[in-house]
């Protein structure tokens, strides 16, 4: 076992790979020296200047190279240096990645990886490179969709994703990367698809991705002290989605919050919420309730961006509020802190 | 000039004018569902830019991409059956007129946002590069995506990186119904934006067959030879509208007729009897060019449409499109 940072497993993926498979290959902006968040240092002066090629700032130039040298034998990587640029890139992204195996009958594969960083996690970086924009995706038949939480993870998926015969997004969250943990040694991948229990609990399933995994944890911390049972799902991939751990574990706890760093308006989470509240409906205790990120811009004051971002004390307040609207008197004593309940609808 | 070859390329732009103009007809019958965007009179680029390629080259068109595909050497019959969503169309009726496309002929597809497939030429020709291929990739596109940023990302690209690609602009003078004098600074669309990018300025007759073979041919020549991109305007017109549906009547009467005068079919027509080759001959090449095209149109429509279950198939590598457990 080896500990690596988040930044390091990105890293240390990506030279797994490519020393795996020579049709990998990165592009990007400055990733030849190493990327602004450092995630492809070295990699140019390993595999040689043919593997590790730096482009102009033209996010639809990336998106689509990547897509024209995926239809003629390449496995390219592509980096979006911040997942708010994918909005310069969407055509490439939304109306021809996504859909080309598709609409052409399946004659052309897209075995692709668009990688970079996503997120707010209170760093200040604002409306144009702190947006969480894994729902942009999501909206879009025909993409793959991971947002690691941990560096075991963001080695092992980003590891998945590049093996994938078809186009992957990888959200790598920035708030994130200086994160250390233990890293399986050896070749290290993780399935595309499977949800992880990372917590088990009996009383309410907290549900999150990515950095919410980590904030759901640390709600479950304070739960227990209230003595409430928390089960804690890091979904690890929104498509394909593993809707039966989260419809498994909603079995088991009868309630079901769910923890989402982009803004609410159409978040993963009203997906997640969906299907609970459709296929799990009679296993419910409570209203399936989502935590999200403000429906505003992302603002920069330190106040004004813990007042919009998901936070372990919402988590807390909405679990609280769901157990509280349970018929079981055993468990709803423990809602004393339910008048400061924020729920996400704002 | 070589008669048989002149024969050779007239038969194959013969072609691509009768399946446009028996598409034009099935479109007025109502029997294709959707839009349709013909070639009319862009049959010499096609013809004489596939006339340089080799099997393993590849191209890309856009919305306007029958004749591309049918010049790489895409089946017609399942071209066909894709406006006309039958099974057995080229993409499974996934894709239609304006996403026909034929990988096992070299043709990667035609792409219906405007400007969208030159970023994915680049990737094309960045890949042929990197694996030592020698294959060289031609972009087609018109006059109205010169005023995209995707144009400009990607010949930007394409020059920095000296990538083995060929961009091929069909100036047609319209941007759909503007003229495209009106909506660019310079004289050219393309020609005059290629100094931007260290490129050398290229006009060529697009509806002269010899010289688009000529023009094009080079360009090939040298980015297989490693010498890097380039960025052709080859000058044609629209017969009719930028879609079935369009009567064009915003263009000047004078002006279509003086460019119905340099039809690329009656040019080459006119070269070969002024070489002295029998007009019976040309006719007769476009007699049986109509009556097999009707025939394959007869065919085709008695073809099945696809079954509804193809419409959850092919989206992922595995064959289908499950998102969730």
């Amino acid at each position: 076992m080896a500990e690596l940072t988040y930044r390091q497993a990105v890293n240390a993926a990506l030279a797994q790979e490519m020393a795996r498979d020579d049709r990998v290959v990165l592009l990007g902006e400055d990733v030849a020296s190493g990327g602004v968040f450092k995630t492809t240092g070295g990699l140019r002066d390993r595999f040689g200047e043919d593997r590790v090629w730096d482009t102009p700032i033209s996010e639809q130039a990336i998106a689509g190279a990547a897509m024209g040298a995926a239809m003629n034998g390449l496995r390219p990587v592509a980096e979006i240096m911040f997942s708010d640029f994918y909005a310069t890139c969407w055509d490439q992204v939304a109306n021809e990645i996504a859909k080309v195996r598709y609409m052409t009958g399946g004659q052309v594969g897209m075995p692709l990886v668009l990688r970079g960083t996503n997120g707010s996690g209170g760093l200040g970086f604002g409306s144009q490179h702190g947006q969480s924009v894994e729902n942009w995706a999501m909206c879009v038949p025909g993409l793959k969709i991971v947002s690691p939480a941990s560096p075991a993870e963001a080695f092992g998926l980003l590891a998945a994703a590049i093996r994938d015969d078809d186009p992957v997004l990888v959200f790598e969250h920035k708030a994130l990367y200086a994160r250390k943990e233990e890293v399986p040694d050896g070749e290290h991948v993780l399935p595309l698809g499977q949800a992880r229990i990372v917590r088990a609990g009996a009383d309410i399933t907290l549900v999150g991705l990515s950095i919410t995994v980590a904030t759901c944890l640390a709600a479950a911390d304070e739960l227990d002290r209230q003595g409430i049972s928390a089960e804690v799902i890091d979904l690890r991939t929104l498509v394909p989605l593993d809707a039966a751990a989260v419809l498994g574990s909603v079995a088991r706890t009868g309630r079901l919050v769910v923890a989402e760093e982009n803004p609410g308006q159409l978040g993963w989470g009203a997906s997640v919420a969906a299907i609970a509240a459709q296929e799990a409906f009679d296993s419910l205790a409570g209203p399936v309730t989502r935590v999200s990120g403000g429906n505003v811009p992302l603002p920069v004051a330190a106040s004004l961006e813990a007042e919009v971002d998901v936070t372990a004390a919402r988590v807390v307040a909405a679990a609280l509020a769901v157990v509280g609207h349970d018929r079981h008197p055993q468990v709803s004593q423990h809602t004393g802190i339910r008048s400061q309940a924020r729920l996400t609808v704002n | 000039m070589d008669v048989q070859d002149g024969l050779d390329l007239y038969t194959r732009m013969c072609f691509l004018r009768q399946f446009e103009e028996r598409a034009d007809l099935l479109y007025r019958r109502g029997l294709i569902h959707g839009p349709v965007h013909l070639g009319l009179g862009h049959e010499a680029i096609a013809v004489g830019a596939a006339a340089v390629l080799r099997p393993g080259d590849c191209s890309l068109g856009t919305y306007r991409g029958h004749a591309h595909a049918l010049a790489r050497g895409a089946p017609p019959d399942a071209v066909l059956a894709e406006l006309l969503g039958r099974a057995g169309g080229i993409c499974h009726g996934k894709g239609g007129s304006m996403h026909i496309t034929s990988v096992p002929h070299g043709y990667y597809g035609s792409y219906a946002i405007v400007g969208a497939h030159l970023p994915v030429a680049c990737g094309l020709a960045w890949a042929a590069k990197i694996r030592r291929t020698g294959q060289v990739t031609v972009c087609f596109f018109g006059d109205g995506a010169t005023n995209i940023g995707a144009f400009h990302e990607a010949v930007n690209l394409a020059a920095v990186w000296r990538l083995p690609v060929v961009f091929v602009c069909e100036n047609n003078w319209y941007m759909e119904y503007t003229p495209i004098g009106d909506v660019i600074p310079v004289a050219l669309p393309a020609a005059d934006r290629a100094a931007a990018y260290g490129l050398e300025r290229i006009v060529v007759d697009g509806n002269d067959v010899a010289a688009v073979r000529d023009v094009v041919g080079a360009a090939v020549t040298a980015a297989r030879d490693g010498r890097g991109p380039s960025l052709v305007e080859a000058q044609t017109y629209r017969l009719k509208g930028h879609s079935a549906a369009d009567a064009a009547a915003y263009r000047p009467a004078e002006e279509v007729a003086t460019w119905r005068e340099r039809d690329p079919l009656l040019l080459s027509r006119t070269a070969l009897v002024n070489a002295g080759t029998a007009e019976t001959v040309l006719d007769e090449i476009d007699a049986r060019t109509r009556s097999d095209l009707a025939e394959l149109a007869r065919q085709v429509l008695e073809w099945p449409v696809p079954e509804p279950a193809g419409a959850w198939t092919d989206m992922w590598s595995d064959g289908s499109s499950q998102w969730r457990n």
